[in-house]
């Protein structure tokens, strides 16, 4: 049933699900949600499996007419909305009626907001998965960004009886300096122990080329040792390799990406690619080794919060 | 050895979530037959908490959940799957046809190809689509396969401006590369030609007509032909 209609589409708008797997040996991207935890609290706050289709959100939100009674939440970035222009909070549910507009404005921390309908958005599944691919121009509402006049629908959703809110605790703080932790290599033999040193104890700025293809960083250069090729025979990447080209600057690989050319130092771990999600340009990164014992805890307790949050919000 | 094959595979941890299997250190068809050969046996023959298996030139990336496995259990399997790799049936690669109009407005760049190597723009066609090309691997786009084999007589540098749009179905040549463009795209690989066939159709019950280890030849068609095949929306 139909949903909504995009008044204004915002500055880059897409369907995004957990993503497309099994095909990047096919040369198709992962896509899905950048930021995962924004996107998962967003569809439990209206009742939907973490994995539902909802709305990425960049920067520059969109003004959407509801066709229907239906609940809805936003997550992730704080954008200011306004419902039928009275303020709506991030990080709690609200139902609408047909004819309400919401309208989502810009971001004021973060960069990628997300929000759910309850039922989920529905657009056709394309290779198990209903993530836009831009670039692959597949997937989500006709395999490109949202355009005014589009109408989504949303799926067969329950209609909650108390709105619900993720408790304060848990809301991240989206800081302009953030610290991403990282595991050496699959490369990191091609560089000097100096060059190490300088990735892991800098600070770099995140350069106007962000976006989920990947974020360009600028510094310190990283040398490489001298003996090494600068570039490598293209090998398959994932969400998080930091690449080295030959100017030295880093750039973190995201999930429109299946491939890279350069020397990859290190790995973002999989708990801190939201962070990255909600970078924008100008915030400061810092990048801590961690060892993958640390990782695997990491990413166990990140779990274990989704499990706790999903019990304490239904 | 000559070939760029290691003696034994090199294991790098990739994050929390992946590790490259790394199988020599060349471009060449027989470490790619390996890289192959271990994907399609792990295909096979899963370990629990596989997510994906991209294979490329020299490595496989293989994607893991860690809630369910870890990089050390994951590397014992792969130890065990080399041992036990030759007892498992590879199936012989298929080679796929792929009809081609080149050069006029489907190939733009075919008379920059013959010129910059001193040929004919008609033996460019016939050096081109001689040879069974092995797809080494597919990526950058959907589809788009990374061919090895280009006769030396073509090799050409990229594009020194990449161009914004190459429209779907191009075929292209980059230095000792050569590959089609499945989707439309910005592209600096030289264009000497452009198929109608579909190489990527997310519709179609079989996506992709082709996979990495597959073999590729190209058939010289006409401009009738093309629009014949084209307007046939041949699948």
């Amino acid at each position: 049933m139909d949903a909504f209609l995009v008044q204004a589409p915002g500055s880059y708008t897409t369907v995004q699900d957990k993503g497309r797997f099994g095909y990047q040996k096919m040369g198709v991207p992962v896509s899905g949600v950048l930021d995962s935890f924004a996107g998962s609290v967003a569809n439990l706050l209206v009742g939907n499996p973490e994995e539902s289709a909802v709305l990425e959100i960049t920067v520059i939100g969109p003004r959407l007419e509801f066709l229907r009674k239906t609940d809805v939440a936003l997550a992730g970035a704080e954008m200011g909305a306004t419902l039928n222009n009275q303020p709506v909070n991030c990080w709690e549910s609200f139902s609408v009626s047909p004819g309400d507009i919401l309208k989502i404005q810009q971001v004021k921390s973060g960069c990628r907001a997300y929000l759910a309908v309850s039922g989920g958005i529905e657009v056709p599944e394309v290779l198990g998965s209903r993530s836009t691919c831009v670039g692959g121009k597949l997937g989500g509402y006709q395999g490109r960004l949202l355009k005014k006049g589009d109408i989504l629908r949303c799926g067969e959703g329950t209609y909650l009886d108390v709105p619900r809110r993720l408790p304060s605790a848990w809301i991240p703080r989206h800081s302009p300096e953030i610290v991403l932790r990282a595991i050496p290599g699959p490369q990191d033999d091609y560089f000097q122990e100096e060059g190490l040193v300088t990735f892991f104890q800098s600070e770099f700025t995140v350069g106007i080329n962000a976006n989920r293809m990947g974020y360009r960083l600028q510094g310190p250069s990283i040398p490489q040792k001298e003996d090494m090729p600068a570039s490598i025979i293209s090998d398959p990447s994932i969400s998080g390799s930091v690449q080295i080209p030959a100017d030295g600057q880093p750039i973190i690989l995201l999930v429109e990406q299946t491939m890279g050319g350069y020397t990859k130092i290190a790995t973002v771990i999989s708990t801190d690619i939201p962070k990255i999600a909600q970078a924008i340009p100008g915030n400061v990164v810092r990048f801590d080794k961690v060892t993958l014992g640390t990782a695997y805890s990491l990413y166990m307790e990140q779990k274990k919060l989704m499990r706790e949050i999903a019990r304490n919000i239904s | 050895m000559s070939n760029g094959l290691y003696e034994t595979s090199r294991i790098h941890i990739v994050g929390d979530r992946g590790l490259l299997v790394e199988y020599g250190d060349r471009i060449d068809p027989v470490v790619n037959k390996k890289v192959i050969s271990m994907a399609i046996g792990l295909e096979h023959d899963a370990p629990a908490g596989v997510i994906e298996i991209i294979p490329s030139y020299l490595s496989l990336l293989i994607i893991y959940d860690p809630f369910v496995t870890t990089a050390s259990v994951l590397q014992k399997s792969l130890i065990s799957l080399e041992k036990r790799l030759p007892e498992i049936e590879i199936p012989p690669p298929q080679t796929v046809e792929i009809p081609v109009c080149y050069g006029g407005e489907f190939g733009p760049d075919i008379q920059f190809v013959a010129e910059s190597n001193s040929l004919t723009v008609d033996a460019v066609v016939r050096l081109h689509s001689k040879p069974e090309y092995q797809i080494f691997m597919i990526g950058f786009s959907p589809g788009f396969p990374y061919l090895g084999g280009l006769p030396k007589e073509l090799h050409t540098p990229r594009l020194k401006t990449p161009r914004t749009q190459v429209l779907v179905g191009s075929v292209g040549i980059a230095n000792e590369q050569t590959g089609i463009y499945p989707v439309t795209s910005p592209g600096g690989w030289q264009l000497i030609g452009r198929t109608p066939l579909k190489l990527f159709d997310p519709e179609r019950s079989n996506p992709f007509l082709y996979k990495a280890g597959d073999r590729i030849r190209f058939t010289p068609i006409s401009p009738e032909e093309y629009g014949r095949l084209a307007g046939k929306g041949v699948k």
